[in-house]
């Protein structure tokens, strides 16, 4: 069956063990999570998670079900890839050199990334965008040496005045 | 006014209409016990042999009125010991309330004497859990545990309360009974897609589930059923709530189904499915599952929808209401044909069970023509289950007491004590020496209280269910189900303080039934089975309806 790349917001109590639950009823049910990030809210009760995964439209229907089952989950939406604004971040560690440092420079500045860190053996570039972006860097460095990398996973918000609170077509 | 933790537990419980609790105490539940002590007149505390044999009491209790059972156990073991007991009831849908004790919050973490996370182990076999950090939401939170466990789709809640929750104090205030959350009614243009489906049928078959239970909804099914001539059935967990001989209801469809009612739900060209979930056990091979028909599914859980089989209707609402509306709308029909076709499925069923040589249905028959129909009939797990399903008659809602989706041996003498407590009646247990084996100990309980509970325990010394498979699929091998044990069973009913009885065939029984039965307090009958009787007709694992295991095939491979 056809897989899906899947964006799904999901407003949850801000309570202790709230982030186990929603991973708990992943793993118990076999969906596999692509990746998953958690944070504050302009609400101080709630916290956001934004998770993406692949899945086909039956499974997509049955994790949306069953997070909306769950006592501490309040909304939950699928973002449509197009109609939402989405980004990343990535940390990355390349091997620095003589022969190497102006082609990483001239690269982190195609990809309007940010050196943040420099010393002689080794640069830290700082790159935010959607994740075909980020992959693209990589693929990109790849040949100096990556010594150490890490991603936040997508954060993703609807376009225009929409909030996770408007009607959605899934609702 | 101030109370200590302890006695806004038990306040709030009186509060919810709680009048029995079944349990075990502890170290870290002393302080909710000492305060039971105090209401111990409005409240009356079961003390079980074990945990789980506790929990399994509180569920049968459940089961057998709707109302949510309650159940105590210390932190530690106590907990852990509740796990089946709460598995049991989740896979169920039934409404039990299990508090716990833990250490005190200064100790949580520090792995102290009976510690566990039991929040976290009990994450995937609850509706929801609690754990008390503060006082001042103790009240509020078991309240909210009543409304989680009791509305829509029903489940178990647990309440970790730590030690010194129990000791604090804090303002409590009493408040009424939560009510349940109602289901939101459907929307009048889902009523006339299934008017609209139900006018193009000509095989109409409804198939209903626990969740049809819960609702309450047997007349409204047997309404639709009139005015469309639809046949019934119904899975396991959907047994007792429409009488067993109304002509319309062709019995448990599934795995160990009836044969019409698994053959005509093969056959139909209409499957109305209310509150079922369509279970492996029900429907065997999803890809091929009931191909011939379009379906239409109400449940009281959305998430019940499209889950196992793609539906042409889904709908999660009030299911009563629905029922009630759709009967209203639709066109009446009359379908000889389909009538036709299952007369000559009826005839043939009953062909193959015209033998008054098989001594379970003979035993199953002989319960049910003595016992009153509101007695709760609870079971254990395996062929006394599905006999029972397929054979006894049942009457009155509410009084078929067996776990369906966890299939736990030793569930059903927990149970039926349960059910005696909640309605003051005696009750039957009908079990194998395999599941009795299981949770024997409660027969301890049984005695304690004088519970008027009858356990007839189908005595084939192997483990029936599972050297049946062998016996059909793996040469007559039989790896680890023969029960050479010996055990005297009467002399164990008499040395706990029960009656014990032995009945070596269907006249034996007949004899020391009536006495078993007529005694005010437990009573245990061990009768022989045969230990090559089977359960039939049977689906083949991964096989479809027309492929059937019946009676001619299995007799060939018998003894």
């Amino acid at each position: 069956m056809k897989k899906d790349k899947i964006i799904i917001a999901i407003y949850v109590d801000n309570q202790y063990g709230v982030l186990s639950r929603v991973t708990a009823m992943f793993t118990r049910r076999g969906f596999n999570i692509d990746s998953l990030t958690v944070g504050e809210t302009e609400s101080p009760a709630y916290s956001r998670i934004t998770i993406t995964l692949s899945a086909a439209k039956t499974d997509k229907d049955q994790v949306v079900s069953q997070l909306r089952k769950l006592y501490n989950v309040k909304k939950v939406v699928v973002l449509s890839n197009e109609e939402c604004i989405k980004r990343e971040l990535m940390l990355i560690k390349v091997r620095n050199g003589e022969d190497v440092r102006e082609r990483i420079i001239e690269t982190a500045n195609i990809f309007r990334a940010k050196i943040i860190d420099l010393g002689e053996e080794a640069i830290s570039i700082e790159v935010t965008g959607d994740s075909q972006k980020i992959d693209g860097f990589i693929q990109n460095v790849k040949a100096f040496g990556i010594i150490e990398m890490c991603r936040t996973g997508i954060v993703a918000l609807d376009r225009g005045s929409t909030t996770i609170w408007s009607d959605h077509d899934d609702d | 006014m101030k109370l200590t933790g302890a006695q806004i537990v038990i306040e709030t419980l009186l509060e919810q209409g709680v009048d029995t609790v079944f349990g075990f105490p502890g170290a870290t539940v002393i302080d909710i016990y000492d305060k039971l002590y105090d209401r111990s007149n409005e409240i009356k505390h079961v003390l079980a042999a074990h945990e789980q044999g506790a929990a399994h009491m509180a569920d049968g209790y459940a089961r057998s009125t709707g109302k949510p059972g309650v159940v105590i156990a210390t932190s530690g073991p106590g907990a852990t010991n509740l796990v089946t007991g709460i598995a049991t009831a989740f896979l169920d849908s039934v409404p039990v309330i299990a508090i716990t004790g833990n250490v005190s919050n200064s100790m949580i973490g520090r792995d102290a004497f009976q510690e566990i996370d039991i929040t976290g182990v009990t994450l995937p076999i609850t509706k929801h859990n609690f754990f008390v950090r503060d006082i001042k939401v103790l009240a509020d939170t078991i309240r909210e545990a009543f409304k989680i466990a009791t509305s829509g789709r029903p489940g178990p809640v647990l309440i970790d309360i730590p030690n010194d929750i129990q000791i604090g104090t804090c303002d409590y205030k009493p408040l009424k009974k939560v009510i349940p959350a109602k289901p939101a009614k459907a929307d009048d243009l889902t009523i006339a897609k299934a008017v609209e489906l139900i006018a193009e049928c000509k095989r109409p078959y409804i198939y209903f589930g626990g969740g049809a239970v819960r609702a309450g909804c047997g007349a409204e099914i047997l309404a639709l059923a009139d005015k469309i001539d639809a046949f019934v059935g119904c899975s396991m967990m959907g047994l007792s709530e429409i009488p067993s001989t109304h002509p319309r209801f062709l019995g448990m469809q599934g795995m160990h189904g009836h044969f019409a009612s698994s053959v005509a739900l093969a056959k139909s060209d209409l499957m109305i499915a209310v509150g079922v979930r369509f279970s492996d056990r029900a429907t065997g091979k999803t890809d091929r599952y009931a191909l011939n028909s379009k379906k239409i599914h109400i449940d009281a859980d959305f998430a019940e929808i499209g889950k196992n089989v793609s539906v042409d209707l889904g709908v999660c609402c009030n299911i009563k209401d629905f029922l009630a509306r759709l009967t209203d709308a639709v066109e009446a029909k009359k379908l000889p044909d389909w009538e036709e076709k299952i007369k000559s499925l009826r005839t043939r069923e009953s062909d193959a069970y015209d033998d008054d040589t098989f001594v379970p249905r003979e035993v199953i028959l002989e319960v049910a023509s003595k016992v009153k129909p509101d007695t709760r009939i609870a079971t254990d797990v395996g062929q006394h289950q599905m006999w029972t399903a397929q054979f006894y008659n049942f009457r009155k809602k509410h009084t078929w007491l067996s776990s369906g989706g966890l299939g736990t041996m030793g569930f059903g003498l927990g149970a039926a004590i349960g059910a005696s407590f909640a309605t003051g009646k005696p009750s039957v247990l009908i079990t194998g020496d395999g599941s009795f084996g299981m949770s024997l100990n409660e027969l301890a309980t049984a005695v304690t209280y004088n519970v008027p509970v009858t356990v007839v325990i189908f005595n084939n010394r192997t483990l029936g269910m599972v050297r049946q498979w062998q016996t059909l699929f793996y040469d007559k091998r039989y790896s680890g189900t023969t029960l050479e044990r010996g055990t005297d069973f009467v002399k164990l009913a008499e040395a706990f303080g029960a009656k014990g009885y032995r009945a070596d065939d269907i006249d034996g029984f007949r004899k020391v039934f009536d006495e078993a039965y007529a005694y005010n307090g437990p009573a245990v009958i061990d009768m022989k089975i045969d230990p090559d009787s089977m359960v039939l007709p049977m689906l083949r694992p991964g096989g479809t309806f027309d492929n059937l295991v019946t009676w001619k095939e299995a007799e060939n491979e018998e003894g």
